[in-house]
């Protein structure tokens, strides 16, 4: 792989992952949000295999389709089946609403430029210079599970956090350890089942089930 | 021996999965429980005159800090697994669990106690990370086991709050593994605890800053800290009692090991200052939060929750100061309140049992309806408010002394002014809940089987407090890794 090629190649899959987060954001329907989480997912997946052709790491190939499969195929299709039990779901009133979720989330992702300067001044490298783009993820994933009002939004700014970090271990350091990588996909992944069970049972508990509902427990 | 450890919970997890649920299974838990006790016993023998055990072709790293670490866990798992079988007859007589609801919950129990047992054991900052993230994947449905509105309502909030502050862990790690490929740390895995230990000098102040900052944060929240410790009192008082007494008991202090363990990378590359500040901090302000919540208290398990999260605070208090006395106190203050808070919930278990409220107005005069269950809760609230001669008394002293030793005497003053607030609290709590003139007829006894552990967990408690042995010799080799 060419310098330049592979150079392009990484900020345009690192731009996806910024871009689906930021997406998560704009739509209102939970479906779309699923989608773009979706998106997210093979943005990340890319961002590995381009790293492994461009170092000849053939485990971060591995880890690339271990992405791929756990976060742009099998979190999104648990989250789909959770949206239809409840279709045509949409976060019809956003704590924030949507013009100024977007503004916010151009301010974070300059706070994340700012926030990461002693990490990319560590790694001089093409990669080193996106890594804020990862922690900008993490913060509009904080950013949706606090304004957003639906379970599956909400598990979908989890898992935008996530992704961010995820993002961040590529870039800096072309992934930790396959060991590592391995147990916290599987983590992942059953978080996320334990979350769907969960919603479903909260739903059968009080009818349609919004995070407003959650408020017997206080002091 | 260490895969063995690890392997008594997980073959007994199977056994649960597999044969269908009888009543005589539920000691099936206890005697794995038990048998990780004395392994963890003879674990400790060995890891007290060697610097460490390994196993699992290097996967697993057993010094004299994780023996003990091991050996905690075995003492509250036996408390609460032994009560475990209570709970589920009771929950099954009275028609609210299923026999399938019981398997999945030993199945659950035994699970819990392998990832708390791989976390303490890992010799990979990694591995320590995904074991910590696979005990709230276990114990979120434990949390919410009872199935009511409330319980499911906790557990969302359990693991939303909790696997958010893992994420912040994790990247704190990545970081970590930044610095270190950075300073030329390569060998066979730059992420092993020991390796990162040798080379924390060479490792870059500015990351390490950021990632020490992220992992008090991120492992934080697990333990209970401020700010992130508002899942913590929904999670204790809706979870069974044997599930909150191990949470509260054991988990917070796992989480904070591994904050301890990082705390060790942090001062040999930024000196002792960084984390002393950030532990500081963070200490105090749980405090505050504690005892400003407990002040209005009227769940007496919330309540026993938000006295856990002031606990914390007081250890990552002691953890600031740092000698190899106030680490001592800190290990010891931790068995300590596990045994004290493990034997409060499972009697707090028992009260919602047979009173079927958790308010404390709607309990009143327990120790005169209750002698036995009423005197256990009121010894082990004076074990929690550091009365001699339980052991809270002399590991709370030692860490106050050893902060006024590093110039933390203003800390250490704060600090004990809000523990008079908490005090004042937990006493007027305590009193009504306790005494008061109750009916004659009402006068119920404690069963035995019930009275034996929770009697045994506070004479244990006495036990460590006034005598240095066994624990004198394991406690100091533990102290010397972590202190400065």
């Amino acid at each position: 792989m060419t310098g330049s090629f592979y150079a392009s190649a990484l900020e345009i899959a690192v731009s996806v992952v910024l871009l689906a987060a930021m997406v998560t954001l704009w739509r209102r329907s939970v479906r779309a949000i699923v989608r773009s989480l979706a998106v997210q997912g093979f943005g990340l997946a890319t961002v590995a295999a381009v790293l492994g052709f461009h170092l000849g790491d053939p485990g971060l190939l591995v880890v690339a389709a271990l992405v791929l499969g756990a976060k742009a195929v099998v979190i999104p299709y648990l989250l789909t089946r959770l949206v239809r039990v409840d279709p045509g779901s949409r976060e019809t009133q956003p704590l924030v609403n949507v013009p100024a979720s977007l503004v916010a989330a151009g301010a974070l992702t300059f706070l994340a430029f700012a926030a990461t300067r002693s990490v990319t001044a560590v790694v001089p490298s093409i990669a080193g210079r996106l890594i804020p783009v990862g922690l900008a993820s993490m913060l509009v994933g904080f950013f949706a599970m606090f304004t957003r009002r639906k379970a599956v939004s909400q598990i979908v700014g989890l898992l935008l956090v996530d992704n961010g970090v995820a993002l961040v271990a590529f870039l800096a350091t072309s992934g930790v350890p396959l060991l590592v990588e391995l147990g916290a996909s599987l983590d992942v992944v059953l978080a996320v089942v334990v979350l769907q069970v969960l919603a479903v049972q909260l739903r059968t508990r009080l009818g349609a089930f919004d995070l407003d509902q959650l408020t017997e427990l206080h002091d | 021996m260490l895969t063995l450890l690890l392997a008594i919970p997980a073959l007994c997890a199977v056994v649960y999965a597999v044969v269908p649920w009888r009543r005589a299974l539920g000691w099936l838990g206890t005697a794995a429980a038990a048998a990780v006790l004395v392994l963890g016993v003879v674990v400790s023998v060995g890891a007290v005159n060697r610097p460490a055990v390994t196993g699992l072709s290097g996967v697993l790293r057993a010094d004299a800090l994780s023996a003990f670490m091991v050996v905690v866990i075995g003492v509250i798992a036996v408390l609460a697994t032994w009560q475990s079988v209570r709970y589920l007859d009771h929950e099954i007589a009275r028609g609210a669990s299923t026999r399938r609801h019981a398997s999945v919950y030993g199945l659950l129990v035994q699970g819990f106690l392998a990832t708390m047992l791989l976390a303490v054991l890992a010799a990979n900052l990694g591995v320590l990370w995904i074991a910590v993230e696979a005990t709230t994947v276990v114990t979120t449905f434990l949390v919410g086991h009872r199935r009511t509105r409330t319980a499911l309502e906790a557990s969302w909030k359990y693991i939303v709050i909790c696997s958010v502050g893992i994420a912040l862990a994790f990247l704190g790690t990545v970081l970590v593994y930044l610095a270190a490929l950075h300073s030329g740390v390569h060998g066979q895995n730059p992420l092993n605890w020991t390796t990162l230990v040798q080379e924390s000098h060479r490792l870059n102040p500015g990351v390490m800053r950021l990632a020490f900052s992220l992992l008090v944060l991120g492992y934080g929240t697990k333990v209970g800290l401020a700010p992130m410790h508002s899942w913590l009192p929904d999670a204790h008082s809706q979870a069974p009692a044997p599930v909150s007494a191990l949470m509260s008991g054991v988990l917070l202090s796992v989480a904070f090991y591994a904050v301890l363990r990082f705390k060790v990378i942090a001062d040999g590359a930024l000196g002792p200052d960084f984390a002393r500040t950030l532990l500081v901090v963070v200490g105090l302000l749980s405090l505050v939060v504690a005892a400003s919540l407990l002040l209005t208290q009227h769940d007496y398990k919330r309540m026993l929750a938000y006295s856990s999260m002031e606990h914390m605070g007081l250890i990552a208090l002691g953890a600031a100061a740092g000698t190899p006395l106030a680490i001592a106190a800190v290990l010891l203050h931790i068995l300590g309140h596990g045994l004290a808070k493990g034997v409060l919930f499972l009697a707090s278990g028992e009260v919602l049992l047979t009173e079927g409220t958790s308010e404390i107005d709607r309990v009143p005069a327990l120790l005169s309806r209750r002698p036995v269950l009423g005197g256990i809760f009121g010894f082990g609230l004076l074990a929690l408010l550091g009365f001699p001669p339980f052991s809270l008394f002399v590991t709370e002293l030692n860490m106050a002394r050893a902060e006024f030793q590093v110039g933390l005497g203003w800390a250490a003053a704060l600090s004990i002014l809000c523990m008079a607030v908490i005090f004042a609290a937990l006493v007027s709590h305590g009193r009504r809940l306790l005494l008061g003139r109750g009916e004659k007829e009402q006068r119920q006894s404690t069963a035995r089987l019930v009275a034996i552990p929770l009697i045994g967990g506070l004479a244990g408690c006495v036990f460590i407090g006034i005598s240095a042995w066994p624990l004198a010799t394991l406690l100091s080799a533990a102290a010397r890794i972590v202190a400065l």
